[in-house]
């Protein structure tokens, strides 16, 4: 009976999140984690873990995704960052701690945290 | 890999990297058997019979930023550690199937860890690919299909912050008691 239950607050969810807005920066933020044996391996679930938690906190709707080995593999967990129509920045050997900083600093306010990036791209 | 939910992890990204719109998790722990069973399938595009000879190989991978990959070989280790093995059956064009067996009870076996991180780092960072979870432990089995999930929600995204805050009380709750919490 607890599914039943839970499906019920599903439901009961719906309605609720159906009236918010959740647009916010003009668009959406999108984060981007390395799950690559490497990045995994280095520790990536729980940067993930700890990125979600913090999006949680603040009430921010992020578009996380995933992407496999891209060849900096002792450089790992490596987080992208991409706000709309800013710089795309990787950053390297980020921690759980580093996350909550990333989200609070990079995504909240767009200050780029310089002593954990290791790449920047123009989108 | 310290968890095997980590080397799930592992093969779930295999499995995006294969392009899969579904992918299925299996997990059986049967202690009268002495099994630990794992399996993930998914529709990806699948492997040539001669990549699928080759892809315990460390030297094997599919990446081109370098040329070495690890994930299936690492899971194969810690099989064969624990007296079991891994099989792979898969078709080009139709998916791959991976099946790895362990010895319940062997000592080098790794726990299972956190499974429901793993799911819910699979579920956010890819809310458009279906997700069925089956884990049967002896008698009692928890199953989760994020198309259910979907059906429930219409227009929300499945990854939105408070679908995902559900799915990890939900998640707590039905694997607490599938290990016979109350």
């Amino acid at each position: 009976m607890a599914t039943l239950k839970s499906l019920d607050d599903l439901r009961k969810l719906r309605e609720q999140v159906q009236g918010e807005i959740t647009e916010r920066f003009g668009g959406e933020v999108k984060i981007i984690v390395g799950m690559g044996t490497c990045g995994i391996a280095a520790g990536a679930r729980d940067v993930m873990t700890a990125i979600l938690q913090e999006l949680r906190t603040r009430n921010i709707q992020a578009a996380i995704t995933q992407t496999g080995c891209v060849g900096m593999c002792e450089r790992e967990p490596l987080i992208d960052i991409v706000r709309p129509g800013e710089e795309r920045i990787t950053y390297g050997r980020v921690t759980p701690v580093d996350a909550k900083r990333l989200v609070a600093e990079h995504v909240v306010h767009g200050r780029v945290v310089e002593d954990l990036v290791v790449a920047r791209f123009e989108e | 890999m310290e968890e095997l939910s980590l080397h799930i992890l592992d093969l779930v990204q295999n499995s995006l990297g294969a392009g899969a719109g579904c992918i299925e998790i299996v997990i059986e722990e049967n202690t009268d058997r002495d099994l630990f069973l794992v399996e993930i399938h998914d529709d990806g595009k699948g492997m040539s019979r001669e990549f699928v000879e080759r892809v315990l190989n460390p030297f094997t991978t599919t990446r081109t930023t370098r040329r070495v990959g690890l994930g299936l070989s690492l899971l194969e280790m810690a099989t064969r550690q624990c007296n079991g093995g891994i099989e792979i059956d898969s078709e080009l064009g139709r998916g791959t199937k991976v099946r790895a067996v362990f010895q319940h009870s062997h000592w080098d076996r790794a726990p299972l860890g956190n499974i429901k991180a793993t799911l819910i780092t699979i579920i956010s960072a890819n809310p458009l690919v279906r997700l069925v979870y089956r884990h049967r432990v002896n008698n009692r089995s928890f199953s989760l299909d994020t198309e259910e999930v979907i059906t429930v929600l219409g227009d929300i995204p499945l990854n939105h912050m408070a679908v995902l805050d559900w799915l990890e009380n939900y998640l707590s709750q039905e694997l607490n008691e599938l290990y016979g919490g109350g």
